[in-house]
């Protein structure tokens, strides 16, 4: 990982990432020495790897496919899985931890890593076969195989439940017919872990792999969000799927439920890396830049603005924490990783903006790191569950009504 | 090839300096901490570069108190095999060269590896100190170096150029930048750190010969001045009566 950034652009100019954490509530006392150790190795690797080119990339909506390796040898895939498929063996706080640093310098780059990690050897490793993870999990740790998360339908988002994508039993192989819209990686994807309704109505995951007759991954283009990560569809028109590449330990809704709460969770972790990054960009402007004869910091308004965010961060930090201690035990719920994810996502999101109008016109542009992490908050707020839809999981866990239906 | 590897901690670059209220010492409050970045980035890693080219094993060494183990951690997590402690406070710098030399002799190393200073006193003191005090040859500021049996060839960094000196082992290098390339821990080194040994062991009495009485800060940069084109006499005055230059 020595040599940074060789044979990749660097933003002309680039200045110097000069991002500080924040700890207003001494939160580092909680956290044990390997976390700190793995925060401040990714952030390293942040600053190494990704703040030189990320405004290029994320200009030309282009994904730095390149850090995929490196993504891989810092151990961002799959971080909480056992050693023994390749993995790092970390407990859920370290995960959280890794998405933090990963976001604090983009969203997409994070995108990467939980993709691969939470929704593609998650998934693998709880409901594959023992096969199938020695198979493709050290692979897929490596960086060898990149994997993508085929759930949302054109026509089915919010309400997976409703899918259409199908398999039909023929011998000894499934035959899949469907397609799958706004998957993360899908066009570089060597495997997809796709989700497909059996001919009793049940949902079933199975692993399709890049080659596949009748199988194919378009672009998404011209998203003004996430940039730097690449988008497309999954169509499938009469795939052989082999039977041994059916997960078989699971079957019906919770299947993907349950890699979305992996995932939600890292985001509920790493949307606090986007707003730190916001906040310190704008603590920063604060004190350098002056009008009136005095640092803006020393209005009134700008201090407001700032100690808000202090304090937002603060409290996500906390929830994260909390919510990272109760997932290390085995006991976060569905609905406690709902409410963090909506929360923090949402936190994030008012910093940006807050954080945009401190830097004055300067913050509309590339200088600064701003508009690119509101953008990319934007599909923050909606992927893994909208912003609408958590609050309807919490509404439906304190009332036992469901809004749904 | 057994290596030995002193580190220390320093106050994280962008921290601020500050020091008690009579001056005697640095005020440790809210200060962020880091391993020295000559020691990681080019003696452990050079270190590691041997061991892994030709066999053997790299130990890091520091002088300090508990609190200094999650850098210590962060050199087994970057690849070093075992660390010590030697659990005192790191009063001045022959004292930490005492202690180290006390521990290097007993266990027999080929190559002890330091930094060429520390990011924050600065003294490029210790790693001479451990060569004079195990009696064998002492090599500064390398920045780059490559070994041939027990033979190694070393480039120094001396004002305007380079000296290549030969130097056969036992020998103290300190390492300046260009030796090797900083290694970032990944999330595996850091989980495998945690079963590696970090042995602590209290320290031999020692005499201080120097002791540090007082701390100033440098005088704050004055602003700048922005003088009218228009007025040449005025600059003049300035770069003569102010600035003393003419
Ligand atoms: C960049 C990007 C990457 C993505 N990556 C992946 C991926 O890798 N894999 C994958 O499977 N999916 C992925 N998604 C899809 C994402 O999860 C969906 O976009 C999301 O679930 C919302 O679905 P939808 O876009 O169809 O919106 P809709 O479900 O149509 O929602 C539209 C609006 O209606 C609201 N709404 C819907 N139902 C209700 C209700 N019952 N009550 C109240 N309001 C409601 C929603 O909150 C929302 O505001 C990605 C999306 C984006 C943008």
């Amino acid at each position: 990982m020595s040599n940074s950034n060789n044979g990749t652009i660097v933003t002309k100019g680039a200045k110097e990432d000069r991002f500080q954490g924040h700890d207003y509530y001494n939160i580092d006392e909680l956290l044990e020495e390997d976390h700190l150790l793995a925060r401040q190795a990714v952030r390293d690797w942040v600053k190494q790897e990704v703040s030189p080119i990320i405004e290029t990339y994320a200009e030309k909506a282009e994904c730095p496919t390149h850090l995929f390796k490196g993504l891989a040898e810092i151990g961002a895939f799959g971080p909480s899985l056992p050693a023994e498929y390749g993995c790092g063996g970390m407990d859920e706080i370290a995960y959280g931890i890794i998405m933090q640093e990963l976001e604090r310098g983009d969203s997409g780059i994070r995108s990467m890593a939980s993709v691969q990690g939470s929704l593609v050897m998650y998934p693998i490793y709880k409901f594959g076969s023992e096969e199938q993870r020695r198979k493709y999990l050290p692979k897929l740790a490596s960086g060898e195989l990149i994997g993508c998360f085929g759930l949302t339908e054109p026509d089915h988002g919010s309400n997976p439940s409703g899918m259409v994508t199908n398999i039909k039993d023929d011998g000894d192989a499934y035959i899949l017919n469907g397609a799958k819209m706004w998957i993360t990686n899908s066009p570089l994807a060597d495997i997809a872990v796709v989700w497909a309704k059996d001919e009793s109505g049940k949902i079933r995951g199975l692993i399709v792999e890049k080659g596949m007759k009748g199988f194919s991954a378009p672009e998404i283009h011209g998203k003004w969000s996430l940039r730097a990560s690449i988008t497309g569809e999954l169509v499938f028109e009469d795939v052989r799927v082999p039977k041994e590449n059916l997960l078989p330990n699971v079957a019906g809704l919770k299947g993907p439920l349950s890699c979305l709460s992996k995932a939600r969770y890292g985001i509920a972790w790493g949307v606090i890396g986007a707003a730190m990054d916001c906040y310190d960009s704008a603590l920063r402007y604060s004190q350098e830049r002056e009008q009136f004869g005095k640092p803006i910091g020393q209005f009134q308004l700008t201090q407001k603005k700032l100690a808000e965010m202090i304090t937002e961060i603060t409290k996500a930090q906390l929830l994260a924490w909390r919510l990272g201690t109760l997932a290390n035990k085995g006991k976060a719920t569905p609905a406690q990783i709902s409410m963090a994810k909506r929360n923090n996502v949402n936190m994030a999101l008012v910093i940006a903006r807050e954080a945009r109008q401190i830097h004055g016109g300067m913050g509309i542009t590339n200088e600064y790191p701003i508009m690119r992490h509101m953008m990319n908050l934007e599909t923050v707020l909606t992927y893994e569950g909208t912003h609408d839809i958590h609050l309807l999981i919490t509404g439906m866990d304190v009332t036992g009504l469901n809004a749904f239906k | 090839m057994k290596l030995l590897v002193c580190v220390t901690k320093t106050p994280e670059t962008t921290a601020k300096i500050a020091f008690t209220a009579n001056g005697t010492a640095f005020d440790t409050n809210g200060v962020q901490y880091i391993m020295n970045p000559y020691d990681e980035w080019y003696a452990l890693v050079r270190a590691l570069e041997l061991k892994e080219a030709q066999g053997g094993s790299v130990c890091l060494i520091n002088v300090g108190s508990p609190s200094n183990d999650t850098v210590i951690r962060k050199g087994l997590a970057i690849g070093a095999d075992e660390a010590v402690r030697i659990n005192a406070e790191p009063k001045s710098s022959l004292y930490v060269a005492k202690q180290i030399a006390n521990y290097a002799k007993s266990e027999g190393f080929d190559i002890v590896f330091a930094g060429k200073e520390s990011i924050d006193y600065n003294g490029s003191e210790v790693s001479a100190m451990i060569a004079e005090l195990l009696d064998v040859p002492f090599i500064s500021y390398a920045s780059h170096m490559e070994l041939e049996g027990n033979v190694a060839t070393v480039s120094r960094d001396i004002e305007g150029g380079t000296e290549v000196v030969e130097v056969a082992t036992p020998f103290v290098i300190s390492a300046a930048k260009g030796l090797a390339e900083q290694r970032i821990p990944n999330m595996r080194g850091i989980m495998m750190a945690k079963r590696k040994p970090l042995k602590v062991v209290e320290p031999i009495a020692a005499d201080d010969l120097t002791e540090a009485v007082g701390y100033e800060l440098p005088p704050a940069k004055s602003a700048v001045k922005l003088i009218d084109p228009e007025n040449m006499d005025e600059l003049v005055r300035l770069l003569s009566e102010e600035a003393k230059v003419i």
